[in-house]
C-alpha cells in the first residue's frame, strides 16, 4: 500500500510546535545564550566563549555539590527501591484493605513539596518537634541546623517518607497484574517464597521498576524545595545540592553566565545518567526482543 | 500415580454457607481410577475448576475428604501432594531458559544435578523442544509455552496425577489437534492419572476414557462417550453433549405412553408409581428422529435446514417447542413432515433425571 503524502498535515501540529517552542525551546536557548556571555547591569552582554564552562568544571564548589548530590541520589535509591518493593509485597491484593492502603500510600505524594519541607522542619526541631524532642530525650544529640549528619539524615528520611509511596504504587501495579495461575503453578512446582519473588514477581515488576528508578533518580538529582526549606543547604554547605547551588549562583549572586553554564552541564549529567540507567535496566528487555524476533 | 477418591466433598466460597445454592460444589463422590484419562465437562461456573483445585490442593474443601490411594490428603499442601497442573494460560518463568523451566520443580525438591539433567533432557525430547532448550521461555509461542507447563508436570517421576484446566484455550486450532494427540500418546506411554477440565465436548470425548459431566455444582453423569450419547442421565447431559443437543419435549405420562399435546409417543418405561414427579419430559437425540409424511407422526414445523456437509440439520418446532432432526444428504424432506421417534432411543425424564428400567 502506498502512503498518502500530504504535507499540509504538518500545519496540524503547528500549534503544538509553537507551544513547545515557547515553553521549552526558547527558554533553553536563552540559557544557552547566557552560558556563552558575560552580563553586566544595564543589559550589557559580551561574548566569553567557553570560559564559564572551564571555570565551572574546575570549580571545587561545583564538584562538592555534584558529589553530595550523587551520594544523596544513590542513598535514597538504595533505600526507597527495596523498601518500596517490600511494602508493595506486603500490601493486600483484595478486600477492604486495598483502598485503605492505596489512600495511605498516596497521601505523602499529595503534599506540596514546600509543605513537606515545613512539616519536617517543625517535626525535627528539638524544642517543639515530636521527632527532635523524642530523639534528644533519648540522649541522642540531634540538631539538623548544626550537625551535618543530622541534617543529612533528616533530608534523606524526609525524601524516603515523601517518595517511597511512588515506588510502592508502581510496584503494586506490577504485582497485581500477575495472574493467580503463576502463584498456583509455583506452589505445584514446590517453589520457595524467595523463588516466587525472584522468578515471578521481580521479572513482572521489571518495567515498572525501571520507571521508578528513572523517576526517583531524576527527581532526587534535581531536588530543591524540601532541603531548601529544612536546612537551606546547611549547616555550612553540607546539604547544598546542585539545584540549591544553582539558585544561589543565579539569584543570590546574579551570576547569570556561570549559572547558565551550570544549568547546561547539570542537564547533560541528568540526561547521561538516565540513559545509562535505561540501557542497563533494559538489557534483559532487549534480549527478549532479540529472542522473539529470532523465530 | 494414584487412585483419587473424593468422599462427600462440598465446597463453598462463602464463609458461612447456609442453603445448597451457597455451595459452588454440591456433594461430590467420585473415584478417578489409577491411570485413567478423565474429562470433567460442563459449562462455565459449574464447579469443574473448583473440583480440580480441590484435588491439587490449591483449595481446601469446606467439607469432605480427599484420598490418594486410600490415604487422606485433604490437609496436605499442594507441594506434598505431588500433583501436576496445567493451567488455561501457559505459565512459564519468563527469565529462565526452557531447560531451567523444566528443571525448576526438580531443583526445588533438591534432586541431584545429574538426575535433573537426565530427566530434563528426556522431557525435552518428549515435548519436542530440544532445539530450544537454551532459549529464554519468554519469546516462545503459546503452544510451546503450554508444552513447557506440561513438561514441568511430567518431569517429576513421582507425580500422582496430572490435572489440566482447559489447557488448549489459547492454542491455535491446528495446534490443538497436535497437542491433544500428544497428550493421548503421553498418557499411554506413562500411564499417569489424568483429569482434564474442559467445556468443549469434542475435546472431552476425544481425550477421555470416561467423561464426568458436571452441572450446577453437581456431577450429573459419569460414563464413556457412548453412554453419554445414548443414555444421558440428565437432560443437561443430553443438551450439552451432541450437536445439536437432545430434543427435550415436556409431556404427560400415561403408562408407557407419553402425551405431547394431542399426540402420543410410545416409551420403553413408565414412571415409578411410588415417586411423584413435578416435571416429565421426553428426550430424543436428533439422530434418532426420522421424518415421515403427513399423519405418520408428530407434525413438525420446519424453520430452517442447515447443510453441514455430511448431513443436514433440520431445525423445527412442534407446538412451540424446538425439535431438531438429522436428515441424511440424499434423504427427501416431505412437504409437511412429521417426526417419528425411534422407541429404543426415546428416553423419559422425571424432574430432569432419566427414568430407567427397574428404577
Amino acid at each position: 500500500m502506498e502512503k498518502t503524502a500530504n504535507n499540509k498535515a504538518w500545519f496540524m501540529v503547528l500549534p503544538v510546535l509553537v507551544l513547545v517552542a515557547f515553553t521549552a525551546v526558547i527558554p533553553l536557548m536563552t540559557v544557552v545564550n547566557y552560558a556563552f556571555q558575560d552580563s553586566f547591569g544595564n543589559n550589557q552582554f559580551f561574548w566569553v566563549g567557553l570560559e564559564w564552562f572551564q571555570e565551572l568544571l574546575a570549580s571545587e564548589r561545583f564538584h562538592d555539590a555534584l558529589v553530595r548530590n550523587l551520594i544523596f541520589s544513590f542513598t535514597i535509591l538504595a533505600i526507597e527501591i527495596p523498601l518500596g518493593i517490600g511494602i508493595a509485597l506486603c500490601m493486600p491484593k483484595k478486600g477492604w484493605g486495598v483502598p485503605v492502603c492505596l489512600v495511605l500510600m498516596a497521601l505523602p505524594l499529595l503534599v506540596p513539596w514546600n509543605v513537606v519541607g515545613t512539616i519536617w522542619q517543625v517535626f525535627g526541631r528539638a524544642d517543639i518537634g515530636l521527632l527532635g524532642y523524642f530523639l534528644n530525650s533519648l540522649g541522642i544529640n540531634y540538631n539538623y541546623t548544626q550537625d551535618p549528619v543530622a541534617a543529612w539524615a533528616t533530608v534523606i528520611v524526609m525524601d524516603v517518607w515523601h517518595w517511597t509511596s511512588l515506588v510502592v504504587l508502581l510496584c503494586y501495579a506490577g504485582l497485581v497484574s500477575i495472574p493467580e495461575a503463576y502463584y498456583q503453578a509455583a506452589r505445584i512446582d514446590g517453589a520457595s517464597r524467595w523463588a516466587v519473588f525472584r522468578y515471578i514477581q521481580l521479572p513482572k515488576m521489571h518495567s515498572v521498576l525501571l520507571i521508578a528508578v528513572l523517576l526517583r533518580f531524576m527527581d532526587s538529582f534535581m531536588i530543591y524545595t524540601e532541603p531548601f526549606v529544612v536546612t537551606g543547604g546547611g549547616p555550612g554547605n553540607s546539604t547544598t545540592f546542585l539545584s540549591i547551588d544553582l539558585v544561589k549562583m543565579a539569584i543570590g549572586q546574579f551570576d547569570l553566565g556561570p549559572a547558565a553554564a551550570m544549568s547546561l552541564v547539570y542537564f547533560l549529567i541528568i540526561l547521561l545518567f538516565s540513559w545509562v540507567f535505561y540501557t542497563v535496566m533494559n538489557n534483559a528487555g532487549t534480549e527478549k526482543k532479540h529472542y522473539a524476533g529470532e523465530e | 500415580m494414584a487412585r483419587i477418591d473424593l468422599d462427600h466433598i462440598r465446597h463453598s466460597y462463602l464463609p458461612n454457607p447456609a442453603s445448597p445454592s451457597d455451595y459452588a460444589l454440591k456433594e461430590v463422590n467420585l473415584t478417578f481410577e489409577d491411570g485413567g484419562a478423565y474429562a470433567l465437562l460442563g459449562s462455565s461456573g459449574c464447579g469443574k475448576t473448583t473440583l480440580l483445585n480441590i484435588i491439587s490442593g490449591l483449595l481446601t474443601p469446606s467439607e469432605g475428604e480427599l484420598l490418594f490411594d486410600g490415604k487422606p490428603v485433604t490437609e496436605l499442601s499442594t507441594e506434598a501432594r505431588n500433583i501436576a497442573q496445567v493451567f488455561q494460560f501457559p505459565v512459564v518463568y519468563d527469565t529462565m531458559s526452557v531447560y531451567d523451566n523444566l528443571a525448576f520443580p526438580l531443583r526445588n525438591r533438591g534432586v541431584p544435578a545429574a538426575e535433573v539433567d537426565q530427566k530434563v533432557n528426556e522431557i525435552l525430547r518428549i515435548i519436542d523442544l530440544e532445539s530450544k532448550a537454551k532459549r529464554k521461555a519468554q519469546g516462545l509461542t503459546a503452544d510451546e509455552k503450554q508444552k513447557i507447563s506440561l513438561g514441568r508436570g511430567l518431569v517429576r517421576s513421582d507425580t500422582n496425577a496430572i490435572l489440566f484446566d482447559e489447557p488448549l484455550t489459547v492454542i491455535d486450532p491446528h495446534m490443538k489437534w497436535v497437542l491433544r494427540s500428544q497428550l493421548k500418546h503421553l498418557h499411554k506411554q506413562f500411564g499417569f492419572t489424568m483429569v482434564y477440565v474442559t467445556h468443549d465436548q469434542t475435546e472431552a470425548l476425544t481425550f477421555a476414557d470416561k467423561v464426568v459431566v458436571m452441572y450446577g455444582g453437581e456431577v450429573v453423569q459419569i460414563g464413556t462417550p457412548d453412554e453419554l450419547f445414548r443414555r444421558p442421565q440428565h437432560t443437561f447431559v443430553g443438551y450439552f453433549i451432541g450437536s445439536p443437543g437432545m430434543n427435550v419435549l415436556p409431556c404427560e405420562v400415561d403408562g408407557t405412553v407419553a402425551r405431547i399435546g394431542e399426540h402420543t409417543v410410545p416409551l420403553q418405561v413408565g414412571l415409578d408409581p411410588n415417586k411423584s414427579a413435578k416435571k416429565t419430559e421426553v428426550g430424543i437425540r436428533p439422530e434418532f428422529v426420522k421424518l415421515g409424511g403427513a399423519g405418520e407422526g408428530l407434525p413438525l414445523k420446519v424453520n430452517a435446514v442447515e447443510d453441514i456437509g455430511r448431513y443436514r440439520i433440520l431445525r423445527g418446532e412442534m407446538d412451540g417447542v424446538a425439535l431438531n432432526a438429522i436428515v441424511g444428504e440424499g434423504e427427501n424432506i416431505p412437504e409437511s413432515p412429521t417426526a417419528l421417534f425411534d422407541r429404543a432411543q426415546t428416553n423419559l425424564y422425571a424432574d430432569s433425571w432419566l427414568v430407567s428400567e427397574g428404577a
